[in-house]
Order: C-alpha cells, then structure tokens, then sequence
C-alpha cells in the first residue's frame, strides 16, 4: 500500500488536531480532519482509513470528566465500527485527550463485564493542569508505533492524566501482557520498579505509566504529546545545542506510516 | 422529579477539593486543619427512575475505578448523610441564569442516553465540621462560594425543582423623560444604570422633546451603551485642555493627535514599505506577516468584572479578546495569547482588606484560573505576560487579556453591504452581562456586588471553540461580507456599529435564548458570552446555515442592513425603538476636560556612603520580591505549546525555569518564520513621572522583543491605559503626558501603535471612607514583533564556560522607582529616561550581532538592574558569572560610579550578552558606535560574583542560593 490515510477525529473542543494531522504528513500519510457529526451520520467513513487518531484538546469542554463524553458517544454510536476497524489489523492513536477517550470508551483496554474498566486517567496530584517536559522510557517492544523508539522527550499539558489502575492485580496482568509501554523517568534514566517523584512524574500516575497499547500493540494511548516535538526548535533546550536533527515524537508518526509500507 | 448524584472519591483517593479548601482555610487564617470532605454532584430533573441514576452515575457522570457515588432524589435523608461525626453540609449551586457549562453538557449528555430529562444543574457540596457560626459565614464567603453568582446552602437542599424561566409578556416601555428635570435625569441615569453625564442626558432629553415623542427603553440603553466610556472612548478620544510645565495645549481628539498621529509619521516615512494593514479602525490592529498572512493583534481588560466574580471575569475577559481578532477583517484564527495581571500582595492580612472586597491571593487563584480554563480549552497557547504588585491594586485589580491572531491577507478587510442578513452566531441570549458596558465605566462601590451582580458571567470555552472553527470554513468559503464580535453593549453595540453607514433593522423576537422571560430589551443589551454577528448576503444563507449545523452552532438570521440611516427594533412586529444612526454615533455632546501635570520637584535618592560592601542580601531581596520572583505557578498552568509552533517558551534554560524575555512562535508549521510577543510595563515609574514611565514601558517591550532577535522594524506596540478617575485634571493630566511620551517613543524608535484600548475610573471608596483608593498609572505596552528566521532566536541563560560577557547600553544614576529603592525603602531620584536615538541604534546593531550569530545568550536588564539579569543568566544557564563593574559604560554623572548604582540602576536600552570567544571580534565590529563593555565571562564554579571598580566583591554567591531566592515566593 502507498500512502495511508488518517482519520483525525474532531469533535467540539478538540485543538490538537492541525498539528497533528502535520506530523501525520511529514511522516509520509495523508492525513484528514473528520467531525465527529460526520462519523456518527456514516460510520463506514471509517472504512477509508488505516488510521485513526484522537487528538488532544478538551472535547465537550472536558464537562463531567476529561474525554468522557466523547467516549460515551464512541460506546454508543459507534463501537461496532471502531471494533471492526481494530480486527482489521488498522492503527488507532490516542493522544492526551484522545489517550483519555479510548481508555473511557473500552476501546484500548477491554472492560471487566462485572468489575468495569481495568484502567482511568484522573485528576493529576497537584490538582492543576501542567505544562511541562517529561523523558519517557518506552518498556515493552509490543507497540507498533514505539517500534526502534527507546527514549523520547516529550511535553505533557493535561489536568487529568494519572494513570490508576482498578487494583494491583489489573496493574501486574497489564504489566506482565507488556502493554504499559511507556513510564516516565527522571532525567537520568531512573524509573521501575520506583515511583518516579514529581514532577518528572508529572501526575502521580501509578506505576509510572504515561502509555498503554491494547493486547495487539495496535492501539495506543498517550499523556504527552509527540505532535509538540517533531521539529528541532520544540525541543525546550534547543538554543542549548541540545536538540536533534528532528524532534523525538516524529519517528512514532513514521512508524505508523511504516507499518502500511 | 428531582434527582441528586453526589460523587466522592472513593476511599484511599485523594480528595483534592477538600484538601484546597481546607489549605485556604489555613492561609486566611480561619481553622487549621480543617477536616472537610468534599463531592462534586448533579440535581437532574425529569420523569427518571432510580434504575435510571444509578446507570447514568455509573456510565456516565462519574469514573468508577476512582470515585463512589450516592444518588437519591432531593430530600432524602441518605443524600445528608455525614461521612464522618459531627459534619453538617454546605451545597454550593450557581445562582439560578448563571451559565453553568457543565449542566449543559451533562444535559445533552443525558438525553443521548434516550432518558427523559428537563433540567441539570451543578452542585458542590462540603462537609464541614463543627464551626462558631461566624467562621462558617466566613469559609462559606470567603472560600466556598462567590456571592456574585452562586449560593451557598447550609444543611439539606429544600427546593423541589430547578428553575428554568418563566415566560414574558411583550410591554412596550417608554421613559417619560421630556418632563424630567435635571435632577430627576441624574436619578435616572445612576438607578437605571445608563451612567451618563448629565449634559448627555439633557442632550437625549432636547432630542426627544425636538421628536415630540418620549423615548423607549430600548432607545434610551442603545444610547447609554453607544455613548459608554467603555465603546466610545470619549475621554481619550475627546476635547482636552491640558498644561504642564512646558505649557498649554489643547487637544481636539487627544489619541488622535497623539498615538494614532505617530502611527501615520512611521507609515509616511515607510511609503512603499508600510507594513502596516489596518490600524486603530477594526476590532483589532493589522500587520503584515508573511506574502500570504497578516498577524493581528488586540489586548483588552476586564477589570471590574474581575474584580467581583475573579474566575468568570478573567474567563470572559480572555474570551472576549479572542473575539477581537476573530472580529477583525473577515476574522482571524487565534494564534497565541497573552495576560498581565496586577493585584495587591497576596499575603495582604484580611483585615487590611476593605468590606466589599475579595481578598487578592483570592482574586489572584480566580483569575489565573479563569484565563487557564478558557484558553486551554480553546487550545490557544497562552505565552507571556507579567504580574505586578502593589496594594494600591487591592480593590481594583486589573487583568489584561491579550489574542493575537492569523489572517489571510486579502481577507483582512470587510464591508457590509445593504441588504445583507443580519446573522447572530454562537451562544445564546441570557440575562447574564446585563449592564457590563455601563457598569465597567463606573466607578466601585463596596455595594457594587449587589448593584452590577448581573454584569458577571461565566464563559464556554467550548461554543466559542465551535464558533472559530465554522467561521474559518465560512470566511474561506466567501460567505459573509463582514463579521464583528457582540463584546459590551451586546447586539446593540455589534449591530449599531456595523449599520452605522447604512442603517439596520433587528427582529428581537427571533434572538435564540438561553431560557424565556428575557425583554426586548434585555435581549438587545444582554452581553452573553461567545456570540458574533455577521453580515451575509441572502443568496449565501442557506449555505452558511447548513454548514452550522454541521458543526452544532447556532446560526439564526436576526435582521437585516437597510439603507434608512436608520436603527429600527421590532419586537413581534412592534416597533420598539426607532433611533437616527447619525444621532446614536455623532449626537454625543463634545466635553472639554481639563488636564494638568506638575512635576514633582524631585528630591535625590540618598545613597549612602558605605559604597564598598557586600550587596548580595539586596539582590537575593530583589529577587524574591513579588514583581520579579518566578511566575512558573502560573506559566506552567497553561499550556504554552498547543498548535505547535513553539519555539522560545516562556521558561528556558538548563532546567527549563529561567525568565524568558519573550515568546516566539512559528504559526505557520511549515516556515521557520516567527512572532515574538512580549510586553513592558512598570507602575513604580510613574509615581515620579509619567512621561519616563511610558517611554520605559516602551523601551523595555522592544528591547524584550530584539532581547530574542526580532527585527526591531517590524514591532507594533498595542497601549493599554488603566487609570484612576480621570474627571480629576492632575489624574487625565497624567494620563495625557504617557500618550506623549507614547507619541514621542514610537516615532523615534520607528514602532507603531496598531491598537489600544483604555479603563478609567478604577478607583474605590470604602465604605464611610473619604479618600478611594486610586491605582497607580497603569500602561501596559504590548509588542508584536517578527523574526525571519526562528531558528536564529536566542534565549536568555548562560550556555557555556570561557565565554565572554558584554554589558551593551549607558548606565545612568537612575535608581527612582527601582526595586532596590524599593526594598531599601528610600524614595525620590529620577525614573529612567530613555535616548530614543541611542536605543534604536542600539537595538539595530544588537539585531545585527544575533542575526550573525554572534550572541549565545541576551537578557535584557529591567527591574532589579545589572546584578538580577546576571544571577537570572547564571541560575538559568547553571553556570556560574564573573563580572567587574569598572569597565561599564556609564554617562558622566554625579553618583553613577556607587556600586548600588552600577548594579541596581534600571536605566533602560541595557542588555547582557554572551559571546562566544572566537566571535568576540566580530561582536564588538558590531556594535560600533554602540556603548558596549565586556564585563567578564562565563564560569563553571556555579557562583555569582561581582567585583566593584573599587576591587571589592560586591555581589558573590552560590547561583542555587540566587535561584531558589527566586524560585520560592511563589511556588505555591
């Protein structure tokens, strides 16, 4: 297959789909901003795409809690088609908010019919949204979109990004099936078995988890944001001499380009 | 029936809310550790069962792996039941017609999941421990809710259903002014909030008595908005007699003659290279960009309703200047924001505070929250800004909100035509913002709470986010003819203005509304948040609608632009009011102020004699004091990288926590082509001298933007005047001396004024008191400049050891209003003066080195002097600084060579810059003819130290030590 087409999925309040539809193309993919209004009239729009991105923002606002409603809607109207979408061996990346939907909605992490959903993204330690850069170890070689990627640098900027867990045990067996695939670390390399302290944990997330990829590595959910370093002036210490030829989140966009290549 | 979801954490989670509230508690000093327990919930209202809440507080309204629920309708006895002994409930709601966004959501939310449901609403609730009575008031007023728009409810809830508006009866008003004496219209003008001058309303009343007709509500709140301080500028804008010690001159539009007249010299002298589009006539300022874009750029205040209800004020007050640029040709897209705030120190006792007013830690968490929550969610990067302290803000606070925006360049202008369909889009019509144009030219009272509650509101983010991204297709699809935004005075303000030349007829009944009961009146004026109105041609209507629609945004068609001359309303088919446009914008009768300024007669700032000593205790003072102290609590709740073309963050350095001097963009993701946004401003000046005071302002803006390598040919400055009550001549007079200098400053430094805007009157009278408290001079000079390549920007901290250390620019003895005056208590000395054409030959070659690539590292000096832009490089850059003071180049003055002088004075146009050793030739064949000395260099001991001309080692410490000083005071 030549180029693979992205579905970045918009819905009211979404506001990191541009930039992300941009590292998209300069990865090789043709990328299209979809409204949600126009999936949930058509749901075989999904048909035309190999992969489908939720993007960060606040969509509805974040109202009742961070990407709840849009994961609400996703259960609703449209799981037969994302369902079939993720069986059909295409991509789907969640990013900050859109890491927030697919959680909520059961798409990445498959809930418990008695106990519910193994897994939530809730307010952060300090009570506050945060922008900050965090250094990301990536644990498990499981995940299609991590694939050669050992370490990034990436920013977060969420309120409700700490990662918990149903129990210890829903922790061990996600952990054990390799799929918290990305911790964050301290600017040393440190991080499992410890809590990493804040604010290189940014948010007090359980076992250091900044990601999660479903039992196929096809699916992923993410904290930060690898649209916001894709370019070597993101970097925050650029003016340092510090940054790379390209930023650390563009070989993630590559990767899933690459996948259909 | 009505319904209560209450939702707690679940146990072993932590209960942020209760933790924030009971921390408050501590710091206002009312209980310590206060064991309160906290949970958020939901009334819902409809035809439900309880099978029905329990699956909707599962599915929906909470998250089970962190949060427990109870659900139960109103009334019941398990809904009070206390988590633990002894705690009685406190339910906080919004008061019923405040905007309550969340409910919204939840509400359509609800009705997905196919149940019945009429009405949702928020709830808070607390458990409180017992408390004495008078401390629960207390906690209630001070911490748990605001007056202004939510009540507070002690024990269980009593109501059984939730309001939702009751349905209005149409009654024509007229107000029987032709029989009015004088004293019966001033009556009419305070207690029906028009806050006109009496001349003005004498004017209105020969109006009417010349029609033979009273006139209408309607008619007489068009005119009140129309002629506010607020929309018309009529002080600034109008006649001024004004003497100062240079003598007499009168003015006939004094911003006209001042600010706006520099603009037309600079773009004169450009001819063919103006880079200016649209200047002082839009919503917002315009300048070229790019061969394709313009950037505009607009910053507005809303201190009074910040100042009563801090979360909503700022809140609006963000999303209100976002509207400006989006208001502007056929509408720009957001591109970064910017806010400045000024407050009373927040450790301020609570008994210093006057009654009616909200303690400033208070209004200070509110507002930073209001712009966080709104510009994140619009997913606008909120890049720079600046807080200042001083307590004479204490009643009035002042919040500036600034947009810049992103235009095509041939959609920078618009014009209505006859004809076109007036098209109101966006969010609905409430009660809410009744009165804001009036009320925010008003003086406060203790009972303004009370009087103008109505004037504060809460915004949606979310709409307004919906709304930018319809208008984009819509503005590149060609469907409108001109696009303004419903800011103060509401509809009657947006569509007046528009109509102005042609004229316009409005169906008030077809306004969408939030809920019924509204007047006619009401709809005109209400100031409802995320509302723009549009001028589109019949034949593109449909499209437009549908294309709305697609999206979820209301679109409705309101009226249309007739060529009468003419404002007509109509209210199902009455007519309601029937104004002469002519009238309405040129009717106001032209007054004559009066301003004065005498200089103060300036007594010297003693220096002592002791000069050779150890100074290190005043710079580790200067940088823990609140104007310079780290903002980071602040900065780091927004988010400064959305969009994706971050380039110069506001913290940088080592440890990404230095002070940036500006923010630079790419907004176009494929061009290397940036924006550098920053400001200046310094309240402390203008005590002594107005005039220094904005020069300074000024100065430090530009030098803030060349500081980062932006051209200093391509910055435009925005102006923001906030002053006390300008009837006062010495106050307007004061005033009128910083347009000068505004004047004087951007023609000789070749930087434009684009925009501005201007709030007076922020004074207060506390009760029984018969002084008010008056804010100082408060300018905010804005700056928007460009840089060709952003890759060639540099940032602030220290790169690396061996490196060379120039210090460019004249130091003079210029300690008045400095903060080492400040915090050695010493008064008088002389605020700085700035050689305009020194500085911008200074800022040209300066421009020049970093262009090159000469400079590593440039800050610019300003509060605190050489010695805080040294420790900030250092700390910043995590290595440590070496520099002699005897090589600095310095005017030939009396006093200028006392070490407090050298390190501590603000003289304006002065930089620190690192060079590299090997560049060091190069850089200083730069900066010929610029006065420039190298100082020292770069270390790796991680120390600062500072050796007088005298030898002695005058500042010498540990940069951990100068960082952490910095860091600390507000690390909240």
């Amino acid at each position: 297959m030549a180029t693979p087409r992205v579905l970045v999925l918009r819905a009211p309040g979404t506001n990191c789909d541009v930039e992300t539809a941009f590292a998209f193309q300069l990865a090789g993919a043709r990328a299209e901003l979809v409204h949600i209004n126009r999936l949930l009239e058509n749901p075989s729009l999904l048909l035309r795409y190999q992969i489908l991105c939720i993007p960060g923002g606040f969509s509805y606002g974040d109202d009742v809690a961070a990407g709840k409603i849009l994961a609400v809607q996703i259960q609703h109207h449209l799981a037969e088609g994302v369902n079939r979408f993720k069986l059909a061996g295409k991509l789907i990346l969640g990013i900050c908010n859109g890491f927030q939907v697919l959680l909520k909605s059961g798409v990445l992490l498959e809930p418990d019919p008695r106990a519910g959903l193994p897994a939530t993204l809730t307010w952060n330690d300090s009570g506050r949204f945060e922008d900050r850069w965090v250094y990301l170890g990536v644990q498990s070689s499981r995940c299609v979109f991590l694939q050669q990627i050992q370490r990034m640098y990436l920013p977060v900027a969420h309120a409700e990004g700490k990662f918990v867990a149903r129990d210890e045990a829903t922790l061990g067996r996600l952990q054990a099936a390799g799929q918290l695939v990305l911790r964050y670390q301290t600017r040393d390399g440190q991080d499992a078995p410890h809590q990493v302290p804040y604010p290189d944990n940014p948010n007090g997330s359980m076992a250091n988890v900044a990601g999660v990829c479903d039992p196929t590595g096809r699916v992923l959910g993410l904290m930060p944001h690898p649209e916001r370093h894709i370019h070597p002036t993101h970097h925050p210490r650029w003016s340092r001499g510090e940054a790379s030829s390209e930023g650390d989140g563009m070989q993630l966009f590559r990767n899933a380009v690459a996948y259909f290549r | 029936m009505l319904w209560e979801v209450d939702i707690y954490p679940k146990p072993g989670q932590p209960d942020l809310t209760a933790a924030a509230v009971a921390r408050d508690a501590a710091d206002l000093g009312l209980a310590e550790d206060l064991a309160v327990a906290a949970a958020r919930g939901y009334l819902i209202q409809g035809d439900l069962r309880r099978a029905d809440l329990q699956r909707l507080a599962e599915e929906l309204l909470a998250d089970p792996v962190v949060e427990r629920t109870v659900v139960a309708p109103v009334g019941d006895p398990l809904l009070c039941q206390s988590p633990a002994d002894g705690r009685q409930p406190v339910h906080v709601l919004p008061k019923p017609g405040v905007m309550d966004p969340v409910a919204q959501t939840a509400l359509s939310a609800i009705a997905d999941f196919g149940l019945p449901v009429q009405a949702v609403r928020t709830l808070k609730k607390y458990w409180i421990p017992s408390l004495a009575e008078a401390t629960l008031r207390l906690l209630i007023s001070k911490i748990l809710a605001n007056d202004a728009v939510e009540q507070a409810i002690i024990g269980p809830l009593d109501f059984q259903h939730l309001e939702v508006g009751s349905a209005y009866r149409f009654q024509l008003v007229t107000v029987p002014m032709r029989r009015m004496d004088d004293e019966a219209l001033e009556r009419l003008s305070r207690e029906g909030q028009l806050y006109l001058s009496l001349v003005e309303m004498q004017t209105i009343r020969a109006y009417y008595r010349q029609l033979g007709r009273d006139p209408t509500d309607a008619e007489l709140e068009t005119l009140a908005q129309t002629w506010s301080e607020h929309c018309s500028h009529k002080t600034l804008a109008g006649r001024i007699e004004y003497r100062d010690e240079r003598g007499q001159r009168r003015f006939e539009n004094m911003l006209r003659e001042t600010i706006f007249a520099a603009t037309n010299r600079i773009r004169r002298q450009l001819g063919e290279e103006d880079w200016c589009v649209s200047v002082f006539q839009d919503n917002a300022g315009v300048v070229r960009f790019d061969d394709r874009h313009n950037v505009v750029f607009k910053v507005e205040t809303h201190n009074h309703p910040s100042a009563l209800e801090p979360y909503g004020g700022a809140n609006t007050g963000i999303g209100g200047v976002i509207r400006d640029p989006l208001g502007t040709g056929l509408g720009a897209r957001p591109i970064c924001n910017t806010d400045v705030f000024c407050f009373a120190p927040p450790d301020t006792p609570a008994e210093r505070i006057p009654a009616g007013v909200l303690h400033p830690r208070r209004v200070m968490t509110g507002v930073v929250a209001g712009v966080r929550d709104y510009g994140n969610r619009m997913g606008i990067p909120t890049v720079s800004g600046a807080v200042y302290f001083d307590p004479r803000y204490v009643a009035n606070p002042l919040v500036y909100c600034g947009n810049v925006g992103l235009i095509p360049r041939e959609k920078s202008h618009k014009e209505v035509r006859p004809g076109d369909l007036i098209v109101a889009v966006g969010g609905r019509t409430g009660r809410d913002g009744i009165h804001g144009a009036t009320f925010s030219s008003a003086e406060l009272t203790s009972q303004s709470e009370t009087v103008s509650g109505g004037a504060v509101q809460i915004g949606n983010a979310i709409t307004e986010k919906m709304l930018v991204d319809v208008l984009m297709v819509a503005r590149d699809r060609g469907l409108y003819h001109a696009i303004t935004d419903c800011g103060a005075g509401g509809f009657s303000s947006a569509v007046g203005e528009m109509g102005s030349h042609i004229g316009a007829e409005v169906w008030l009944e077809k306004v969408p509304l939030k809920y019924e009961g509204l007047s006619y009146t009401e709809i005109w004026i209400s100031e409802a948040q995320e509302r723009m109105v549009l001028a589109v041609p019949p034949e593109h209507w449909d499209q437009l609608h549908a294309l709305c629609r697609s999206e979820n945004v209301e679109a409705t068609v309101i009226g249309r632009f007739e060529p009468t001359g003419r404002l007509r309303l109509l209210y199902d088919g009455h007519q309601v009011a029937d104004l002469d446009m002519h009238f309405l914008h040129e009717g106001r009768p032209p007054v004559v102020r009066q301003a004065v300024y005498e200089p103060r007669p300036s007594e010297p700032l003693q220096l002592t004699a002791d000069a050779e000593r150890d100074y290190t205790p005043e710079v580790l003072e200067i940088l823990g004091s609140l104007n310079v102290a780290s903002k980071h609590w602040i900065i780091r709740q927004y988010d400064h990288e959305v969009q994706g073309g971050s380039v110069i963050k506001p913290l940088v350095g080592a440890a990404n926590d230095g002070p940036s001097d500006a923010a630079v963009l790419r907004p176009v993701l494929d061009s290397h082509r940036g924006i550098v946004v920053a400001c200046g401003m310094n309240p402390c000046y203008g005590d002594l001298d107005t005039y220094w005071m904005a020069a300074s302002a000024i100065d430090e803006a530009v030098r803030n933007c060349v500081a980062v390598g932006a051209d200093p040919r391509r910055i435009a400055l925005l102006d923001n005047f906030c002053w006390g009550n300008t009837d006062r001549p010495e106050t307007l007079g004061s005033l009128v001396r910083a347009a000068l200098a505004c004047h004087d400053m951007a023609v000789a430094l070749g930087t434009p004024f684009i925009s501005g805007k201007d709030s007076l009157n922020n004074e207060f009278r506390p009760q029984g008191a018969d002084e008010p408290i008056c804010i100082p001079p408060s300018l905010l000079i804005s700056a928007l400049g460009q840089v060709a390549d952003a890759r060639r920007c540099v940032t602030m901290d220290l790169k690396r050891p061996g490196n060379a250390v120039y210090l460019v620019g004249t130091t003079r003895n210029e300690l008045g209003g400095s903060h080492w005056a400040r915090v050695q208590g010493l008064r008088g000395g002389q605020a700085p003066q700035v050689d305009a054409r020194q500085a911008r030959q200074t800022f040209l070659a300066l421009h020049q080195a970093i262009d090159a690539g000469r400079v590593r590292a440039c800050h610019d000096l300003s509060e605190g002097g050489l010695a805080v832009a040294a420790a900030e490089m250092a700390f910043a850059g995590a290595f440590g600084l070496r520099l002699s003071l005897a090589a600095v180049a310095r005017q030939t003055e009396p006093g200028v060579d006392h070490p407090a002088v050298l390190l501590f004075s603000e003289s304006n146009t002065r930089f620190l810059c690192e060079v590299e050793p090997q560049h060091a030739e190069a850089f200083e064949q730069t900066m010929d003819g610029v006065p420039c000395a190298r100082l020292g260099e770069v270390t790796d001991d991680g120390r600062l130290e500072i050796i007088s001309p005298g030898g002695t080692a005058v500042v010498q410490e540990s940069i951990d030590v100068l960082k952490q000083a910095w860091l600390k005071p507000l690390d909240w």
